[in-house]
C-alpha cells in the first residue's frame, strides 16, 4: 500500500496525526518531498500555526502547487482546512482557493478563540463524519457554513463550518487527531476514502 | 455547545509526577505516561505537564517524554516549564504537544508572548501565572513563586493577552494544596477583563468547588493535581456531578 503523507511546513505539532495514524495501523510520513506527496495515497495538511506564515512557507517552497493539483484525497486539519479557501483574515493571507469563500474571524463569541470541546453535527451525509459528536477545537478565526459544509458548530451565537469538502479536498476545523475515539474513527474514515 | 474543561496537571521533576503542598514537600505521585493514558481514558480534557526541574541539562528527558506521552494520548496537552526561547518552544511541539505554557520567562522578557504567538499562532501560547493575594490585593510571584513582582495580576494579564496570549493559566498561590476551594474573586475579576480563555488553579478539594467554579466565576477551565492523582476526585464522577448541575461537559 502507498503512504499516507502528512505535509510538513515547519511549525508546531504534526507529530499528533502520525501518531494517531500509527494507532490505526497505517503507515505515514512527515514530509515536504513534491514527490513522495504527489505519491501517496492520501495527503494530511496538518493544522497548527499562523496563516500567513504557513502560506508564505508552502509558497516558498512551491508545496502550494502541489497541494493544488492533487488527485487523491487530502484533508486540511484546522489551519489546513482553512488554507484550503480563497483567503483568510489572520494576516490578511491570500490562500490555496481550493474552496471558494473566505475564512473570517468570530462575531458574537464569548471568547476571541474558540478553544475546547463542542460539538460537530452533521449537515450534510458524507464519508467522512458519519455521525455528530464532540471534538476538540482551537481557531480564532473559521469558515461561514457554506454550500460545501459537511458539519456544523455553535460556539456563542456563531455558526460556523465544522468540516467541508470539495470534490477529493476534506476540511476539518477541529483536530481529529485529539478528539479521542470519535476522533480516530474520524481519521480511519479519511483513511477508506 | 462549548463545555468546561477539567484539566488533570502533572508537575514533572526527574521524568517523575510530583505535587507539593504550597509549592514545598514534594510527594512521588507516579509515571507520567502511565497517568496521561488514564486520564484520556477517564475523560479528561486536556492535560498539563509542567516541568519544575526544567534545566539545560534535562531538556533532552523532557523531549523525550512529550514524545512518549504525545504517543498515549489522543487528548491535547500543554507543556511548561524552562520555555525561554521560540527554539525551545519548537523543539517540545515537534515533539508533539499542542499548547506550550510560558511563566517567568515571559515576565522576565514579554516579547518572548510575541515571538511565540507570531510563530505558533497565539491558540499554540499558554501564560501561566502565579500570584499571592496580599493585603486584598493579587501580586504576581515569578521563579516558581519564589520572587515577589511589583505587579498585580489583572494587568500583568491583560498585557499578556494584548501580546498574544491565548490563554491565561492562573495559579492562586494561597489556595494551592489547600482544597479549600478556587480563589473565586480573583478569577472573577480575571475573566471580566480578559477576552481569552482562563483556567483556573489552586485549591480544588471537592466537586462543590467545580461547580461553584463555572457555575459563578466565568473561567472557562479547572486545572488540578492532587485530588486527581490520589483519587480523591475521579473525573467519571465529577463531571457526572458537573452535569447534573447544568454546567456542560463532555461525559
Amino acid at each position: 500500500m502507498r503512504e499516507v503523507v502528512i505535509i510538513d511546513y515547519g511549525a508546531g505539532n504534526v507529530r499528533s496525526v502520525q501518531f494517531s495514524l500509527d494507532k490505526l495501523g497505517a503507515k505515514s510520513e512527515i514530509t515536504n518531498d513534491p514527490l513522495k506527496i504527489k505519491a501517496a495515497s492520501k495527503v494530511i495538511l496538518p493544522g497548527v500555526g499562523q496563516a500567513s506564515f504557513a502560506m508564505n512557507r508552502l509558497r516558498e517552497t512551491g508545496l502550494d502547487q502541489v497541494v493544488k493539483a492533487l488527485n487523491q484525497p487530502v484533508l486540511g486539519i484546522c489551519l489546513g482546512m482553512q488554507l484550503l479557501f480563497e483567503r483568510t483574515e489572520e494576516g490578511s493571507t491570500e490562500c490555496l482557493g481550493i474552496i471558494p469563500g473566505e475564512v473570517t474571524s468570530f462575531s458574537a463569541t464569548p471568547k476571541s478563540i474558540h478553544m475546547g470541546w463542542n460539538n460537530n453535527s452533521v449537515t450534510t451525509a458524507n464519508e467522512l463524519i458519519r455521525e455528530s459528536g464532540f471534538v476538540f477545537f482551537v481557531h480564532g478565526y473559521r469558515a461561514c457554513l457554506n454550500r460545501f459544509t459537511l458539519t456544523k458548530c455553535t460556539y456563542g451565537k456563531d455558526v460556523f463550518s465544522a468540516a467541508v469538502k470539495r470534490d477529493n479536498f476534506y476540511g476539518c476545523q477541529f483536530h481529529p487527531e485529539k478528539s479521542g475515539e470519535y476522533g480516530a474513527q474520524i481519521l480511519a474514515n479519511f483513511l477508506n476514502i | 455547545m462549548l463545555v468546561k474543561r477539567i484539566i488533570p496537571c502533572l508537575d514533572i521533576k526527574d521524568g517523575k509526577v510530583v505535587k507539593g503542598t504550597n509549592f514545598v514537600n514534594l510527594r512521588d505521585a507516579g509515571d507520567p505516561v502511565v497517568l496521561a493514558r488514564k486520564y484520556a481514558q477517564d475523560r479528561a480534557d486536556e492535560l498539563v505537564f509542567l516541568d519544575i526541574q526544567a534545566t539545560l541539562d534535562n531538556r533532552k528527558t523532557l523531549v523525550d517524554l512529550v514524545e512518549r506521552v504525545a504517543r498515549e494520548l489522543d487528548i491535547p496537552f500543554t507543556v511548561g516549564g524552562g520555555i525561554k526561547s521560540v527554539a525551545i518552544a519548537n523543539e517540545i511541539l515537534r515533539a508533539g504537544a499542542d499548547k506550550i505554557s510560558v511563566n517567568s520567562a515571559a515576565f522576565i522578557r514579554p516579547q518572548l508572548i510575541q515571538e511565540l504567538s507570531a510563530k505558533f499562532g497565539s491558540q499554540c501560547v499558554v501564560v501561566a501565572i502565579d500570584a499571592k493575594e496580599i493585603d486584598g490585593q493579587w501580586i504576581v510571584h515569578t521563579s516558581g513563586g519564589k520572587v515577589a513582582q511589583d505587579k498585580l495580576l489583572v494587568d500583568w494579564a491583560k498585557q499578556a493577552e494584548t501580546l498574544g496570549a491565548g490563554e491565561i493559566l492562573f495559579t492562586a498561590m494561597n489556595a494551592d494544596g489547600t482544597k479549600n476551594g478556587f480563589a473565586m474573586d480573583a478569577l472573577s475579576e480575571l475573566s471580566e477583563a480578559l477576552k481569552v480563555p482562563i483556567i483556573a488553579s489552586g485549591g480544588a478539594g471537592t466537586s462543590d468547588h467545580f461547580v461553584d467554579l463555572f457555575k459563578n466565576s466565568g473561567a472557562d477551565a479547572a486545572l488540578a493535581a492532587s485530588v486527581f492523582h490520589f483519587k480523591q476526585i475521579a473525573i467519571p464522577t465529577l463531571k457526572k456531578e458537573l452535569a447534573k448541575k447544568q454546567i456542560p461537559v463532555r461525559l
